[in-house]
């Protein structure tokens, strides 16, 4: 009733009636598919009414404001990095600033075992050995060295000192090593020191860690006993897991050395002054470290614990971040400003893993070579990967692996990778006829969850199944559960990967052999095995290296593993930081022999 | 009054419990364990490792230990980051996760009012569709993108101006804070806009308010006193629950904008399998969350008088 009364008197300008208006538009809700008309311009209420929200977001504006003036308080509370400088290179007080990938999880050497730590602690903390800005091995604590048969004797230098003026002695390292193989101190790396006599029995609890062969015979001599001769001893001592560590110092932290910024000794190039959790880490020149004059920049700041290289481009841009890893998208950016672009092999290989298990069809040599047959590494990584600095793998050996007197690949050369469909097909018929089936049933790939990984195992599955009619069904799984998969066998072909662990071939080389716990497909030939034996124990190189050989060509004859790409990044630098070193092992991102060029500045 | 708090406040405990068992017994069903690594382990190692976490006892004695650790307010040490207490985590960062949520919920709650009370005053005419248009794309669009926009736009920003205006990324200051809490703030600011706005309109067609304007009230007490005190309950309503989602959900914008908020360690603790975090953050935010609810339904009975709690 009063609607029909209302559409007459639409536009009636008496207040009544615009007030009945106004409801009856309030009652047909929003939702409604009724169409009303607008309302009028000079609607009262509605004046009033913005009128009155204008003032109250006038209002909110200024309260805001005022939170915002508490909320800075409050931000300031949860970080204690203030006074911190946030640009990229801070000229004025010699200081650059970088970025971490994670929290560094691990910051006491004895139990340390990611990359992450290993990075913060060469630049806070240095071992018998280490690497200099060649990547190659020098004088550490340890002015030199000898290995006589199973003895190797260190001889420490007198003027290495701890951050509070101690000298860093025998005894620190004996210590050290005692405690990573000390049951209790449950330290996941405590294998890379099996080498030492009686180390794998007193990391069992069979026997008392008195009994390791590490022994210091004074101040600064340093006495071990291997169980064997091996060769590659004194490469494995510039790892994080050898480091010293101040037996008075580790007995007062009360079980929490490594957890503060105060709750280690330093014995590197730089001590850590403040390490505020998840969020960033600062480094000052150590003035006690015994080299101090190699070292150029007065402090490190880590500003970021990020591992979204989005962000970390965008902070490089932002002057934020002296050097960046970079995507594809940005490459193009980078090369258009001309920004110095580095390439970095990080001397990982990644593969596809078979299952050699006797139950499984991959154990089929036959099947193993038809699939290598159509499998092309270049096309994996130039058309579908498609990262900056990812290169196709041939071997396990990555590039990095040196011979006798070059490259170890140049050395021991495999015939290319190349797609041979036709033959492919041929050792497929094989298989098929050996296997007595007449089709192929479905082969499961194992893959991760990672952007690389899902489109890798899609790759895959395409052409498997365009060349040979294999389908593959994948299987993908978070990192832990794909962890547990792998380990208890079940899978036909598995994304893998494997970094080294020291600088030696043997590091990949034994990954194979029928005893190591990380031959996750169960790969058993007692030829390999020989071989793996040969490399492990003789100390004549020109016969190691022959072994490695060997490896190399048995593990490409026999197809154990399917090789994918080589793992690196093009990184980007500011133009006035120069001596940037990233290792393969040691610091990933050495600033040690860092230093800054004003000059280079000037023309930015 | 006090009976109903206190009976809210056993549920609530309860709850928490629940929460609790639940998420153990799920999270060591899952396969893998938080000590398995890349590299294998061999026996001796692993057996090292077990006896110094207790995960070579049977479930259910972990399960006894845990509560009675809880109990006492114990979560542990976390299995990634090695050297820190759960406790610990959660005192630094969750501080960090709080200020970027509580500038984000009044973003969120702001906006939210405003422009729904807005859009409900100009129904069907231009600010409505623009807001509305631009509520949708709120609430449809997830906040990694904003965030990853929002960075780019501001690094094009500062490059163009030659200076900052503000930080791209990081923490400290109240100009780090900005623009993540926005992002994080705007899909509930396009929901409480949308709850404002319907919210608005049916307390805008109420009897009472035509009431108000037969006796004559000013159009201005009419609009703050009765509609708009009115229309805003619902949006208080959510505003409990929003502040818990806010605080909780900052992952993405955490990551992003390299936040060292617990956002962060909530969600790498499932990823890495991670147990005590797992169950540290779950349990806090769990409470936080149904401490929230509580807060809300007797802040309510305060606002509301036509409410009252028995």
């Amino acid at each position: 009733m009063l609607g029909a009364c209302l559409a007459v008197r639409d536009d009636c300008p008496n207040r009544f009636y615009q007030i009945d208006r106004d409801m009856k538009q309030s009652e047909s809700q929003s939702e409604s598919t009724q169409s009303l008309p607008a309302q009028a311009p000079g609607d009262r209420l509605t004046q009033a009414a913005s009128r009155q929200l204008a003032l109250y977001a006038a209002i909110v504006v200024i309260a805001l404001a005022a939170a915002m003036f508490g909320l800075n308080y409050l931000a300031s509370l949860t970080s204690s990095a203030a006074g911190m400088s946030r640009q990229a290179v801070d000229v004025e007080n010699n200081i650059i600033t970088s970025y971490l990938r994670e929290e560094p999880p691990q910051m006491n050497s004895l139990r340390s075992s990611d990359a992450v730590s290993s990075m913060v602690m060469a630049h806070v903390m240095e071992g018998l050995l280490r690497y200099d800005e060649n990547s190659q091995l020098a004088p550490g604590v340890a002015e030199r060295w000898e290995q006589d048969g199973s003895t190797v004797t260190f001889w420490l230098r007198d003027d290495a000192r701890w951050s509070n003026g101690e000298p860093v002695t025998a005894h620190d390292f004996e210590f050290a090593w005692k405690t990573v193989l000390a049951p209790a101190t449950g330290s996941q790396y405590a294998f890379l020191l099996y080498p030492i006599l009686n180390a794998e029995a007193a990391n069992n609890g069979e026997i008392s860690t008195d009994e390791i062969g590490v022994e210091a015979v004074d101040d600064r001599t340093l006495v071990v006993t291997l169980e064997t001769p091996i060769a590659y001893f004194d490469r494995m001592v510039a790892y994080m897991t050898f480091m010293p560590v101040n037996e008075a110092f580790y007995e007062q932290t009360n079980g929490r050395y490594g957890a503060d910024a105060d709750q280690m000794l330093y014995n590197g190039p730089f001590i850590m002054t403040s390490w505020v959790h998840g969020a960033s880490m600062q480094l000052r020149k150590n003035p006690y470290y015994w080299d101090a004059d190699r070292i150029k920049l007065d402090g490190l700041n880590y500003a970021h614990m990020t591992s979204d290289s989005n962000t970390l481009q965008n902070l490089f841009k932002d002057g934020q971040i002296a050097i960046a890893d970079l995507t594809s998208e940005m490459l193009e950016e980078a090369m258009f400003q001309r920004w110095p672009l580095s390439q970095f092999m990080e001397g990982t290989t990644f593969y596809t893993e078979f299952n050699h298990r006797p139950d499984r069809l991959t154990r089929n040599l036959n099947l193993r070579k038809a699939m290598l047959l159509v499998h092309d590494p270049s096309e994996l990584v130039n058309r579908v990967i498609k990262l900056p600095g990812y290169l196709p793998a041939e071997t396990l050996f990555p590039r990095w692996v040196e011979g006798m007197n070059g490259p170890f690949r140049e050395e021991y050369p495999l015939p290319p990778l190349q797609r041979d469909v036709e033959k492919a097909r041929e050792h497929l018929q094989m298989a098929l006829d050996e296997l007595g089936l007449e089709e192929l049933p479905p082969l499961v790939f194992l893959s991760s969850d990672t952007p690389v990984a899902r489109i890798q195992s899609e790759y895959y599955q395409e052409v498997f199944r365009r060349y040979l009619g294999i389908e593959l069904l994948i299987d993908r799984q978070v990192f832990r559960q794909r962890l547990e998969k792998m380990t208890a066998g079940d899978f036909d072909l598995v994304g893998a990967g494997w970094g080294p662990d020291y600088n030696d071939p043997l590091t990949f080389a034994d990954l194979f052999a029928s005893w190591n716990l990380n031959n996750r497909g169960r790969y058993s030939n007692p030829e390999l095995d020989a071989q793996v034996r040969i490399a492990q124990s003789s100390l004549d190189p020109q016969e190691r290296t022959d072994a490695f050989g060997e490896i190399h060509r048995i593990i490409r004859e026999q197809v154990v593993i399917m090789p994918d790409y080589e793992r690196g990044y093009v990184y980007v630098t500011d133009p006035r930081v120069k001596g940037i070193v990233r290792h393969v092992f040691g610091a990933e991102t050495d600033f040690t022999n860092a230093w800054i060029d004003v000059d280079a500045g000037d023309d930015q | 009054m006090w009976m109903y708090t206190l009976k809210r406040l056993l549920q609530g405990v309860i709850t928490v419990w629940f929460i609790a068992t639940a998420t153990f017994f799920g999270m060591h069903s899952v396969p893998g364990d938080p000590l398995s690594g890349e590299r294998a382990t061999n026996a001796t190692i692993r057996a090292n490792l077990e006896a110094r976490y207790g995960l070579d006892r049977p479930v259910s004695e972990q399960y006894f230990i845990f509560m009675g650790n809880m109990l006492r307010g114990d979560f542990g040490i976390s299995y990634t980051q090695q050297n820190r207490e759960v406790n610990d985590i959660i005192r630094e960062h969750f501080p960090v996760s709080a200020t970027l949520g509580l500038l984000a919920v009044l973003f969120a709650a702001a906006g939210g009012i405003l422009f729904g009370a807005l859009t409900a005053l100009y129904r069907n005419r231009l600010p409505d569709y623009i807001i509305m248009f631009l509520v949708i794309l709120g609430i449809s669009v997830p906040s990694f993108v904003f965030a990853a926009l929002g960075q780019l736009s501001l690094v094009n920003v500062n490059n163009v101006l030659g200076f900052s205006i503000l930080p791209v990324a990081g923490w400290g200051t109240v100009g780090h804070m900005l623009l993540p809490a926005l992002v994080l703030g705007l899909g509930t600011m396009a929901y409480m806009t949308r709850l404002m706005r319907s919210s608005m309109l049916e307390v805008m067609s109420a009897d009472y308010i035509r009431t108000a304007k037969a006796k004559g009230l000013s159009p201005t007490r009419i609009f703050a006193r009765h509609q708009l005190r009115n229309a805003v309950m619902p949006v208080i309503t959510v505003l409990g629950p929003a502040i818990a989602a806010i605080t909780t959900g900052g992952f993405v914008v955490e990551l992003v904008f390299a936040i060292p908020g617990l956002g962060r360690y909530f969600v790498q603790a499932v990823q890495q399998l991670d147990y005590t975090v797992i169950m540290g953050t779950t349990v806090f935010y769990g409470a936080f969350l149904v401490f929230m609810v509580i807060m809300v339904d007797l802040v309510y009975s305060w606002i509301d008088p036509r409410v009252r709690l028995q």
